[in-house]
């Protein structure tokens, strides 16, 4: 590995004849390469020494459960953080980023997790900021089918699956030798996501590579040529995928087996049975995206909810939630009509929410203990006292959903799938009756994701009512009872879980007709 | 060679771990400061280092160390309330004005005007959701001309506070602790009682930290903010009654100065001005290197100028270091 670093080839057209010659004797060159990268975050060691090799006209996945360290690995070679030790080597040179402009002067263009924008300039303003030429990001935008975009737009005022666009046609405006992609297709609809791997081939066609993260594994199979995978900051496989298939992938990744998690949760579902109404709405709508929405669900009932991006889900579950007001239509808890008019109402019924961003339901610098226990202090009485009771709720919460710990002091040090686990624990300290989960799996490793299914069945099967929006439609057959289809603001269809197929809701959603 | 660089690596190690340690025990750094300010006055001014010094330390940054305490729970909740010292100023007219009538109406009266502009305060910021810094700005100019034109009015009586204010301001227990020390004393192991141990205090550093999940959690956010600006409110006016009782008598400019130290006491003592982040132990220390360093630089005998711009520098690179040093952890 190390001769191949040494003898790339260095001039542009050196890589054209190696290109055009294709000769399989011609090994395939190094494009990016780390040695030994490792980080940590005061006691958190988030990296312990990766070695990954990406080679030219490669696509390349990082793979591993949260927390494994694929973030801080983009960081790093993002040159948004130092490595605390290790080499990155460009072309066989070693490369030492300070800031992230160094890293795309070496030819390193980063999409990260959540949009890199500042959301009250226009999208031209942010691009101006970060010197990007406006006909190149144009002609890359168009390929997503956003050419009308008004560039003249408040960044704010954009939806996410939009800017995640933005942020990537602004990556590739830079004529980058590596894309690093950091779960852009989690906020994608499918057919952007669809434009996103044609470009992707292309770009490897032309001799490009890039570093794709992802929880998708069919996505992995489909268009990744290598796979590196991270467990506990340590790279422990690197895999041609067209050699293996996804149980593979993910056994390498947990490196324990999976499946009593899974039996567990199915023995739930067995002993499951459905009790009175919890939630019911009538004709609820709202200004702009909900339209007459009616629906009941039963404790000890998940009901799915399945829609494309942008059909008025999000404030479906406001309005379910109390955080938004509807304009017409009824909500009752357990028969009894309810007007929320904040998010205390409807905890106080019992109604509570698992927001889609988890950034907005946390406590970014308070201690997970504090993130858990914050539903216990909304009444005036416990203003001065502190239940008794608190410590001992919050740890069984802890046990239960087995967070880890070490990072505790601040929630903002966790991985990704221990603050979202944080955010549902918080509601399993203070009790509830219905939970709203939106999207609980989004970006989340594949053992949370089982952990969490897990949970909700469990809960279920204790009398709770679930109503869960999921953009991953495996999730549906896997979780849920009975499914609702929202299109455009309405419920367009209704199946039964247990019989719906990802293609039969995949065109409900879309508004077609689905024959039986 | 070999042994060299393992020394200068240790030497790196020790510089490292180090600051470790300080970034995870940011309030002892800044005792060793007060410490290091304490000893270089005392240098200065030999009779510094005695009881009376350390007395005279105390006594100055009571007041100070209260107001300190109003501006660090709005900080939590990322406000701030620029009215603290026209509040104060005002309490201690009030008090001053009702003092012929007894000391215990005096201090209730003077306490009222605290809660009653602290509530205006805090209906305007929680409830018509104001910008704090507006609001309490607004608020600030107000009470000037309300006082300014009451004095001639209303409050036109006495100016001098009850003899039981000045014992309090001015006073010692046992002719060695001064009873505003202890009153501060009191304020300080309420706060702290509150902000770690009660609900109130986990709500205070909630919707500091991010309002929105508050919100979603079922945290009645405006119930919280209107509570932290009427306890700035009578905390403002506890340090203006305590304040009148050292100089025994009230005009409009008494509690002004204090203003800018008591948001800068917050802040050197590690309290965000974007809320969440902090605590009242920072503050106390903050407020004492302020009051130690205001003596440093009267004993120094430089100009006025000269002071000022002494005072703004340290007070800069104590709030400078601080964020180095935590932000490293």
């Amino acid at each position: 590995m190390k001769c191949e670093a040494r003898c790339v080839f260095k001039s542009r057209n050196a890589l054209h004849a190696a290109q055009l010659m294709q000769a399989p004797m011609n090994q395939p060159q190094v494009l990016l390469a780390t040695q030994g990268v490792a980080k940590a975050y005061g006691p958190v060691v988030a990296l312990r020494g990766v070695d990954m090799t990406v080679r030219r006209g490669e696509i390349h996945a990082l793979l591993g459960a949260n927390g494994a360290g694929k973030s801080t690995l983009v960081k790093i070679l993002a040159g948004v953080q130092p490595a605390d030790a290790g080499k990155v080597y460009i072309e066989g040179r070693t490369v030492h980023f300070h800031t992230p402009a160094d890293a795309i002067a070496a030819g390193i263009a980063t999409v990260f997790q959540d949009p890199a924008l500042i959301p009250d300039l226009t999208v031209a303003h942010n691009l101006r900021l970060s010197r990007i030429d406006e006909a190149k990001f144009r002609t890359s935008l168009e390929r997503f089918g956003l050419g009308d975009l008004d560039l003249g737009a408040l960044v704010r005022e954009l939806p996410l699956e939009t800017l995640r666009i933005v942020d990537l046609a602004r990556a590739m405006a830079r004529d980058p030798h590596v894309l690093l992609l950091d779960e852009i297709t989690a906020a994608l609809t499918a057919d952007q996501a669809e434009r996103v791997f044609d470009l992707l081939t292309e770009w490897r066609a032309q001799g490009k590579s890039a570093v794709l993260i992802t929880h998708r594994l069919a996505e992995v199979m489909r268009i990744c040529d290598q796979a590196t995978i991270l467990r506990d900051g340590r790279n422990v496989a690197e895999l041609v995928t067209a050699e293996v298939d996804e149980h593979q992938l993910v056994e390498a990744m947990l490196g324990a087996s999976v499946e009593p998690l899974m039996k567990t949760a199915q023995g739930a579902m067995a002993s499951r049975r459905l009790g009175e109404t919890a939630l019911e709405v009538r004709g609820l709508t709202d200004r702009h995206q909900v339209r007459d929405v009616s629906f009941a669900v039963r404790s000890g009932e998940i009901l799915g909810l399945v829609a494309l991006e942008g059909q008025g889900q999000d404030r479906l579950f406001d309005l379910l939630a109390g955080a938004r007001r509807p304009v017409a239509g009824e909500i009752q808890v357990a028969g009894k009509t309810c007007h929320f008019r904040s998010p205390y109402d409807a905890v106080q019924r019992g109604v509570v929410l698992v927001p889609g961003d988890r950034l907005i339901a946390l406590l970014p610098n308070q201690s997970v203990h504090h993130n858990l226990a914050l539903p216990l202090f909304n009444h005036l009485r416990r203003w001065l006292r502190i239940p008794t009771d608190e410590q001992p709720r919050v740890q069984r919460a802890i046990e239960r959903l087995s967070i880890d710990v070490r990072a505790a002091s601040q929630v903002r040090r966790l991985s990704g799938g221990n603050q979202q686990k944080v955010v549902l624990g918080r509601w399993l300290v203070s009790g509830f009756r219905t939970l709203l989960c939106f999207d609980p799996t989004r970006g989340i490793d594949i053992q949370t994701k089982r952990e969490i299914y897990a949970l909700l069945r469990e809960l279920a099967a204790q009398g709770a009512a679930i109503v869960l929006y999921t953009s991953e439609l495996a999730e549906i057959s896997l979780v849920c009872d009975r499914v609702l289809i929202l299109h455009d603001g309405r419920i367009v269809d209704e199946q039964d879980a247990a019989t719906a197929t990802e293609s039969s809701l995949l065109k409900a959603a879309h508004g077609l007709e689905v024959v039986a | 060679m070999s042994s060299e660089s393992r020394v200068v690596q240790g030497r790196a190690g020790n510089a490292r771990s180090f600051q470790r340690w300080a970034a995870e025990n940011p309030l002892a750094v800044l005792a060793a400061v007060f410490v290091v300010l304490f000893l270089a006055t005392s240098a200065i001014q030999p009779g510094f280092f005695s009881v009376s010094g350390v007395r005279n330390t105390l006594l100055q940054a009571a007041p100070l160390g209260i107001l300190a305490a109003a501006q660090t729970v709005l900080m939590l909740t990322g406000g701030i309330d620029l009215s603290v010292t026209m509040i104060a100023t005002g309490a201690a007219y009030v008090a001053a004005n009702q003092s012929p009538g007894g000391a215990a109406i005096a201090i209730l009266m003077g306490l009222l005007v605290g809660l009653i502009v602290g509530s205006v305060n805090g209906v305007g910021v929680a409830i018509f959701r104001v910008n704090p810094l507006i609001m309490t700005l607004a608020m600030s100019s107000i009470l000037l001309g309300l006082f300014t034109a009451w004095t001639q009015t209303v409050l036109a009586g006495s100016t001098q506070v009850a003899p039981f204010i000045r014992l309090l301001g001015g006073g010692s227990w046992m002719g060695s602790v001064p009873y505003s020390v202890l009153v501060w004393g009191g304020v300080a192991i309420v706060l702290i009682w509150l902000l770690r141990r009660s609900g109130w205090g986990r709500l205070i550093y909630a919707i500091g930290d991010n309002e929105t999940a508050a919100r979603l959690a079922g945290v009645r956010v405006w119930q919280v903010r209107l509570s932290a600006y009427m306890l700035s409110g009578v905390l403002s006016a506890i340090a203006g009654i305590l304040l009148a009782g050292r100089t025994g008598a009230v005009d409009l400019q008494l509690a002004g100065a204090f203003l800018l130290p008591s948001v800068a006491a917050a802040v050197i003592g590690g309290t965000s001005i974007f809320g969440g982040v902090g605590g009242y132990s920072g503050t106390i220390i903050g407020a004492l290197i302020l009051s130690v360093l205001n003596s440093l630089l009267t004993f120094l005998n430089v100009g006025q100028a000269i002071q000022q711009m002494v005072y703004g520098s340290i007070v800069l690179a104590l709030a400078w270091g601080y964020a180095g040093l935590t932000r490293r952890s």
